[in-house]
This record gives C-alpha cells, sequence and structure tokens, in this order.
C-alpha cells in the first residue's frame, strides 16, 4: 500500500503540483520590496551613513581640531592638521576623509567632544571615480550646511538613549 | 508569398520579375517576417521571465527603462553591444567565433516550419517534425563548440555537461515526438494541428487524452533540451560559474543569450503544435474561431513561456546524477511503453496502421 501510494505520488507529481501552485499564490501576493529610488525604507536615527561637519547655529564651524577622530579611526582614513586662526581659536587647516578608507564604524561621532564630525543619515554618494571620494574639509563642510536639519533631528531623537 | 509580392510589384509598378528573383524575393520576406517579430518576441519574453521570476519572489522585477519596464531588454542589448568582445589569448578564433553564430541561426532556422495559422508557414514540409527534431539537436554543436574553443575548464565541463544532457533528453522527445505522429499518421506540422481538431469532447488538442503523460514528459525533456532551470547544470553558477558561456562577453554572449531565448520559444512552439491545437481555439465553439488563429497560437505560446518561467521560480536546481537518472531510468522507459501501448491501440482498435 505504502508502495502504492509512493508510486502514486511520483508519477502524479503531486509534489511538484502543489509546489506550482504555491509559486502561483505567492505570485499575487503584495511586493515584499519597495520601489527604491522613488520609494524608501525607514532609517534609524543612528543611521551611519556619509560623513559632515557641522558649525554652529551662528555659523562657526564647530570643529576644534582635537584630532580625537583621526586617533580613533580604527581604518585611519581621517587626515587633520590645526593651526592657530586670526582670532587665536585653534582650528583645522585640513580635514580629510578619505570614504574608500571608511569603515563606517560612527567611532569619529562618538569620539567627538563638539558633535562637530557625525555620519548624516545620506547613503547615496556614489561618485564616478575614486577621486570624488577623497572628502575635503570644504566639502565636508559642505555636507553639514546640506544635511543639517535631518542630522539635528537624528541626533535629538537619539539623546534619551546616550 | 512569391505571387503576392510578383502580383504586387506588377500591379503597382508594372514591373515583371524573372520568376527566380520573385521566388527569392518572396522568400526572404517571409524570412524577415518571421524573423523580426520573433527577435521583438525574444526581447519580450526575457522581460516576462524576470518579471514572472520576480513576482513570484515578491520583487518588482526591471521597472525602470520605459513604461513598466517594457525596454529593459533593449537596454541590455545596447550595454551589451557597446561593450567589447573579448577573445581569449588561447582560444581557437574561428571556432570561439562560430558558436554563438551557429547557436542563434539554429534557433532560428527552426521557425521555418512552424505553422503560425492555417497555411501561414514559411516551408510546408511534409517532414515538418523531422526537421525540427533535425535542427534542436544540431543546437550542441554550438554549445560544444563553444566549450572546446574557449579552452577554458569551467567553459568544457559546462559544454560537456550540456551535450550529454541534451543528447539524453533528446531520446525521450524523440519518442514522444513518435508517439504523437502514430497518433497523427502523418509529419507534416499543420496536419498535426488539425489532427487535434475536436479530438476529445470537443477540446482541441492532445493534452486532453491519454497522450497527457507524453505532453509532461515532453515538457520537462524540453526544459532540460533548452538548459533551462531546473535542468540549467551547464550554466550552475555555483559550479562553474556560466559554463560553456564564461568567456564571451558583448554581442558574442548576447547571440547565446538571444539563441537560448529563441529555442525556448521554440520548444514552447512546439508543445503548442503537438499537444495544445496550434493555432485552433481551445475548445470546440464557433464563436472561439472569430478571433484569427495567430492570436491562438501567440497565447498558446505566452502561456507555455509562462509555465517555463514558472517552473523557474518554482524548483531548485537538479544535481547531475539526478538529471540523467531522470532522462535514462524514468523518461526512456515511460515513453517507450507509450509508444508500445499507442502502437499496440492504433494496431487493434483502429485503421490507422495497416
Amino acid at each position: 500500500m505504502t508502495l502504492l501510494k509512493h508510486a502514486a505520488r511520483t508519477f502524479l507529481l503531486t509534489e511538484f503540483v502543489s509546489a506550482m501552485g504555491l509559486t502561483l499564490r505567492y505570485m499575487f501576493r503584495k511586493k515584499a520590496t519597495i520601489n527604491y529610488p522613488y520609494e524608501k525604507g525607514p532609517l534609524s536615527p543612528r543611521f551611519r551613513g556619509e560623513h559632515a561637519l557641522r558649525r554652529y547655529p551662528n555659523g562657526e564651524e564647530r570643529c576644534i581640531a582635537c584630532k580625537l577622530c583621526e586617533a580613533i579611526c580604527p581604518a585611519q582614513a581621517i587626515t587633520i592638521e590645526a593651526a592657530e586662526r586670526e582670532d587665536g581659536t585653534r582650528r583645522t587647516t585640513r580635514y580629510d576623509i578619505d570614504m574608500t578608507k571608511c569603515i563606517y564604524c560612527g567611532y569619529c561621532q562618538e569620539a567627538c567632544p563638539v558633535d562637530a564630525i557625525v555620519e548624516g543619515p545620506n547613503f547615496e554618494f556614489a561618485t564616478e571615480t575614486r577621486e570624488e571620494l577623497f572628502y575635503n574639509k570644504e566639502k565636508l563642510l559642505q555636507n553639514g550646511d546640506m544635511w543639517e536639519r535631518e542630522i539635528a533631528i537624528n541626533l535629538e531623537l537619539d539623546a534619551p538613549y546616550r | 508569398m512569391a505571387d503576392l509580392i510578383a502580383n504586387f510589384l506588377f500591379d503597382s509598378f508594372g514591373l515583371t520579375l524573372v520568376p527566380w528573383l520573385a521566388t527569392l524575393i518572396g522568400i526572404v520576406a517571409g524570412i524577415l517576417a518571421i524573423t523580426l517579430p520573433l527577435l521583438l518576441a525574444v526581447a519580450m519574453s526575457v522581460y516576462m521571465d524576470r518579471k514572472v521570476w520576480a513576482a513570484m519572489q515578491m520583487r518588482r522585477g526591471p521597472n525602470v527603462v520605459g513604461p513598466w519596464g517594457l525596454l529593459q531588454s533593449f537596454a541590455d542589448g545596447l550595454k551589451l553591444f557597446l561593450k567589447e568582445t573579448i577573445i581569449p589569448a588561447s582560444a581557437n578564433k574561428g571556432v570561439f567565433l562560430l558558436a554563438p553564430a551557429l547557436t542563434f541561426i539554429l534557433a532560428l532556422v527552426g521557425w521555418a516550419v512552424i505553422p503560425f495559422d492555417a497555411g501561414v508557414v514559411l516551408a510546408d514540409l511534409n517532414v515538418g517534425i523531422l526537421f525540427l527534431f533535425a535542427i534542436s539537436s544540431l543546437g550542441v554543436y554550438g554549445i560544444i563548440l563553444s566549450g572546446w574553443a574557449s579552452n577554458s575548464r569551467y567553459a568544457f565541463l559546462g559544454a560537456l555537461r550540456s551535450s550529454a544532457q541534451m543528447v539524453s533528453y533528446e531520446v525521450s522527445i524523440g519518442f514522444v515526438l513518435v508517439t504523437v505522429l502514430m497518433c497523427v499518421g502523418s509529419l507534416n506540422l499543420s496536419d498535426i494541428v488539425m489532427a487535434q481538431k475536436g479530438v476529445s469532447l470537443g477540446v482541441n488538442g492532445y493534452f486532453f487524452t491519454p497522450l497527457f503523460p507524453m505532453m509532461v514528459i515532453f515538457f520537462i525533456s524540453a526544459l532540460a533540451e533548452t538548459n533551462r532551470p531546473p535542468f540549467d547544470l551547464p550554466e550552475a553558477e555555483a559550479e562553474i560559474v556560466a559554463g560553456y558561456q564564461i568567456e564571451y562577453s558583448s554581442m558574442a554572449f548576447a547571440l547565446f543569450f538571444l539563441g537560448e531565448y529563441a529555442n525556448i520559444i521554440l520548444m514552447c512552439a512546439m508543445i503548442t503544435i503537438l499537444f495544445f491545437g496550434g493555432w485552433l481555439p481551445p475548445v470546440e465553439w464557433a464563436p472561439l474561431y472569430v478571433i484569427p488563429g495567430w492570436i491562438w497560437f501567440f497565447g498558446k505560446i505566452i502561456f507555455w513561456f509562462f509555465v517555463f518561467a514558472w517552473v523557474k521560480a518554482t524548483v531548485p536546481r537538479y544535481r547531475y546524477d539526478q538529471l540523467m537518472r531522470l532522462g535514462w531510468k524514468v523518461f526512456l522507459p515511460i515513453s517507450l511503453l507509450w509508444v508500445v501501448l499507442t502502437g499496440g491501440y492504433l494496431l487493434f482498435f483502429t485503421d490507422m496502421i495497416k
């Protein structure tokens, strides 16, 4: 009897037929994917994307060239040179991040005492050449200006857990 | 076709053509009338394939290029066209370039005998089914030549696998064809279609008859014959990367790709003609004949193509020994048994075999 049952199952391809039925049912299910470039998934406030150097509301740059981020960077992607500005404050003359080296660990953001260097929510910064990924201070400050709103909101949302 | 063009030229331009020229022009026009829509159909079938898999995996599939992504295949084709054809240093250049062309040409040649509607066929051969069988067997050459000429281990393994697989499954396809043509009593594809008119309970097609198991065997063998999943071992990407296609790039690769899909559509057309009533409507009901035959034919091809994609989305890839076991130990005996049973039935209960 079991033999007969087995033979019937084999020759009537019941398993294949039920599998085909399953895939056919799934065909009419709601899509699990989103329509990406036009539709985006939610991001955590802690999302670690493209770097940005922030400014104070009066337009003064936050970075004080303490070089803690450079020291902690495990990929050694950050290069900083510092000098005294005319008004006597300590500022960076050079702040470079090699985005091809960066591993997006977020340690720079953690190390920063003045919340100057942050990893913003932007993850769409693909470039056509490698050189474009060697960010300098100008580019990072520009990022900061562009993403300040989102970065500020994210920092505020994450503040209770710090 | 030749008469049509000769008459047209005479009526509109007052031209009289030499008979052989008229015939030549007629044949070329016929070939173009089949090939150009076929190439378009290949492009759209790649799109349909991807859309069906995507839907069954709850993805969206191509939807960016053109409305609903309809132009995706053309974008891919353009991309391939703009790339460089890399020929490996140690490859046999002539054979290396011949192989994809051969695959592509053979995939198109088979369409010469396919009847699209009553009387609409380029070459109404009285041995049409043998022609189709021969052409699909020749398809192995493109693959084994490419595998050998690439001078690469992966390509060679893929080619060996592919040729062994195609040769094995041709045997059972052959027996299935024998069963059908015994029931019909003709090798002409148009006759085969007409023989299915109202064959059982007013249904056009053999799928509702004791030939149904043969249809299943033919379909599964067709999957193996065209190297489609679950029998896509020749290009098993996890083991031998892309099999015989591995050294190919640009248009050479595109020709393989187009040839593969043209072959798949050809197999869909074969199933349609052999078992699904060709250009006849599904059931014998007069209003259905209002719709032209070629629409039914293409509808049935699209249905079978959908089933091809459906199977790919459902079944995981076979192991090579399982594939060979299925071909030689299951399909061959069953199809042989069916040949004997059908022959016996026709001999004792009908007067088709004298």
